[in-house]
């Protein structure tokens, strides 16, 4: 039978949601009839809009998909007024206040509070500066990933093209539409690993192969990894080796493929990951070849994951922070921005920046950091004086710099605790009171608030994801504590090794846990070496959980308030459902 | 009348008729002997699978974790509220015992 999902999907699905959107917004909020709530929300995220979690009725979140991570000059400043105009909520954060920006671990932008009324104004706006929400959530081409640096700093093989022709090609194409599940590409030029393909559900990585006895630069393509759902898988070579010229046919093959053959009567069992888990690579890269593309497919080409530096344990910190010089000799400049959340007006001195310093573009890496990109050199260091870089540094503390984190109770209904906000605690507090070990400037430390995964946790030095416990017989906010992950030639997963650890008892472990490795580290291994030759016995007795000066405003189940920040966080405190105006409605019942 | 139960968003909340009634991340005491060893599993939710009406009472299939001993898993259909007069009523999760569906024989 299948789901409801795959059955409202069948209804209405695609470009067409948008004009029943677009009528919602004219009538109100409380036009969208009750009975048919779950299945028009289920079908706004196709436009980039998730309804936001318990207590927060009739606000969302919308996301908007910029590929590679790429803002063009003026663009950066609308995401800025749109932020600044639109996404303010009844309740200010006490770490971000109001209106502000979150740059995602997919090189996309999310705002909040936004009402259903305001949608249509949005959406032109947005679309009158070359910005869309098409397709930034629900089931089809997700923002495709890369290397945001692509077309400006060294690379393999020229990845910003094919990321632009596999857009232009499959946004809003009506047969891509409606996948049985999400699905994730990364298109990867640059020789570093950068582009993550590893946890994408394809992947175009670089390689190159002797063809009539010439050497050709391309992709070879890996296809089902993801991190969700406690099952994370990598990427499958499935032996293919594709030129740029055919990009576009093979990857539309292969979402061609997963539309056919993907699960729609189990959405737990959809992704493809557990398509390539069922049929393995050959028979896929065989249904392939026989149904899907209609050229002969080359074998994969000799590829460079060996050169892979990027999150790969070593010193070298593959994020793009920091001065670097680009082909055509001007300059890029990375900050980093904590948690990658930025208020509006910084956001607005950003674009400033990128017009005054720059071209205007700037680029979001997948470490929700943001890129000032083709600054000449005379005028870098007028750019590093500029007040904004006090916040956002081009040379941070390695803690802040290593710092992601999720969405988290604040808005996602997924979430088992917060996130964001306690994040910027243990960043802070880590960074005043524990030293890294002699020469450890590269440090990652991700935050999910559940096995979703959308922080990556499972490919940082400390990994952090969302769970109870109790502590002293209540019921705490908790994190499990996983180590051993990234990415680099050979990625690893981080093995779950801390189990529910009450949250403002994590600084502790990690300080410990970095006391530990200085003790008994072997010369100048790096921490990912020594994580990998102990065991996981060995790895549980390094987690020792402690209580420190660190304080954690949010131990209480913060799922269970409408907003976990407000004064009066109960959830019949909740102003939700608002109309246009923000005025609360009155529930009939 | 019938009522519409659904599990959405990734297994993230039950809805009833259209609206979200339970969520990931509550703390449920469970009677469950067989799921773990302690004497009321200490539960969090973490996933719906499933949900069913038994008669009148709305259960769901809930993947979660005992967070006193660890003991992960699947403990069975857990009753999360009823349907009286085609309108749903929560029970009060966080004061009751809940008692999988199976093990009423
Ligand atoms: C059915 C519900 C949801 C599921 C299953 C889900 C799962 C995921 C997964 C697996 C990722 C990507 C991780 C990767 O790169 O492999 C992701 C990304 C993300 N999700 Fe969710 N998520 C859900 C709802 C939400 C909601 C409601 C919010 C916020 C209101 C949210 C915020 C994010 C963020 C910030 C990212 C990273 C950025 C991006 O995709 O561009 N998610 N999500
Ligand atoms: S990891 Fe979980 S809690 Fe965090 S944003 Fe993703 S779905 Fe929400
Ligand atoms: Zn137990």
């Amino acid at each position: 039978m299948p789901t409801d999902v795959e059955r409202w999907k069948s209804e209405v699905y695609g470009n067409e949601i948008r004009e029943h959107l677009f009528r919602f917004a004219e009538e109100g909020w409380e036009s969208i009839p009750e009975d048919e709530h779950d299945a028009w929300f289920e079908r706004f995220k196709w436009w980039g809009l998730y309804h936001q979690r318990n207590g927060q009725e009739s606000y969302f979140m919308m996301r908007i998909g910029t590929p590679n991570g790429v803002l063009e000059p003026g663009q950066t400043e609308v995401v800025a007024e749109i932020a600044d105009e639109y996404a303010r909520g009844p309740e200010t954060n006490p770490e971000f206040g109001d209106g502000y920006v979150d740059w995602t671990t997919r090189q996309s932008i999310q705002l909040h509070w936004i009402k259903l009324e305001d949608i249509p104004a949005i959406f032109e706006k947005l679309e009158a500066n070359g910005l869309s929400t098409q397709q930034a959530c629900g089931d089809s081409w997700r923002n495709i990933v890369g290397n945001p640096m692509a077309g400006k700093a060294p690379e393999f093989v020229d990845a910003l093209p094919v990321i632009e022709e596999l857009n232009e090609t499959f946004k809003g194409n009506e047969d891509h539409a409606n996948l049985p599940r999400k699905w994730k590409v990364s298109v990867t030029g640059s020789p570093d690993g950068s582009g993550q393909g590893d946890i994408n559900d394809l992947a175009l990585e670089p390689a190159s192969k002797e063809i009539d006895g010439e050497e050709v630069r391309g992709f070879n393509v890996r296809v089902g990894g993801g991190l969700s759902r406690n099952e994370p898988r990598l990427a499958r070579d499935i032996d293919v080796f594709v030129r740029p010229e055919n990009a576009v046919e093979v990857a539309g093959g292969i979402s061609a493929l997963f539309r056919e053959h993907g699960d729609r009567e189990d959405r737990y069992n959809a992704r493809i990951k557990f398509l390539v888990d069922e049929w393995g690579p050959e028979k896929l890269r065989r249904v392939l070849q026989e149904d899907f593309v209609d050229f002969e497919l080359e074998s994969a080409g000799e590829d460079i994951r060996e050169q892979y530096t990027y999150n790969a344990g070593g010193e070298e910190h593959g994020d793009l922070i920091g001065v670097h010089e680009q082909r055509d000799g001007n300059y890029y400049v990375g900050l980093n921005v904590l948690v990658g959340r930025m208020g509006a007006d910084d956001t607005l001195e950003l674009a400033r920046l990128a017009e005054e310093y720059g071209s205007g573009e700037v680029r979001i890496s997948q470490r929700q950091n943001v890129m000032i990109t083709d600054v000449p050199e005379a005028d870098l260091d007028d750019l590093l004086d500029e007040p904004l870089l006090e916040d956002y540094s081009p040379d941070p503390h390695p803690f802040m710099r290593g710092s992601v984190a999720c969405t988290g109770t604040e808005f996602c209904s997924l979430s088992i605790v917060e996130t964001k906000n306690r994040q910027v605690r243990y960043a802070r507090w880590l960074k005043e009171n524990v030293d890294l070990p002699e020469g450890v400037e590269d440090f990652h430390i991700h935050l999910s608030g559940c096995t979703a995964s959308c922080a990556q946790p499972q490919i940082a030095d400390i990994s952090l994801r969302g769970m109870k416990t109790r502590k002293d017989g209540e019921p705490v906010e908790a994190l499990d504590i996983g180590l051993g992950g990234g990415l680099g030639e050979n990625p690893q997963f981080a093995d779950w090794v801390g189990q529910r650890v009450p949250a403002d008892e994590v600084p502790g472990a990690i300080e410990n846990l970095l006391a530990t490795f200085e003790d008994n580290r072997e010369g100048s291994e790096t921490f990912r070496e020594f994580i990998a030759r102990h065991d996981e016995e060995e790895l549980e007795e390094f987690i020792e959980p402690e209580e420190t000066s660190y304080e954690d405003p949010y131990m209480h189940n913060t799922k269970m308030t409408w907003y976990p920040y407000a004064e009066d966080d109960d959830m019949d405190a909740s102003p939700a459902p608002t109309d246009g105006d923000g005025n609360s409605i009155v529930a009939d019942d | 009348m019938s009522v519409a139960l659904r599990i959405l968003d990734d297994g993230a909340w039950l809805s009833v008729d259209d609206q979200r009634r339970v969520s990931v991340s509550e703390l449920w005491r469970l009677d469950a002997p067989e799921f773990c060893d302690c004497d009321l599993v200490d539960f969090i939710a973490e996933g719906f699978t499933e949900v069913s009406a038994d008669g009148r009472e709305v259960a769901v299939t809930t993947y979660g974790k005992c967070i006193a001993c660890g003991e992960s898993g699947v403990p069975g259909r857990l009753p999360v509220g009823r349907i009286r007069e085609g309108s749903y009523e929560g029970y009060d999760r966080q004061h009751v015992v809940l008692r999988p569906i199976e093990r009423r024989g």
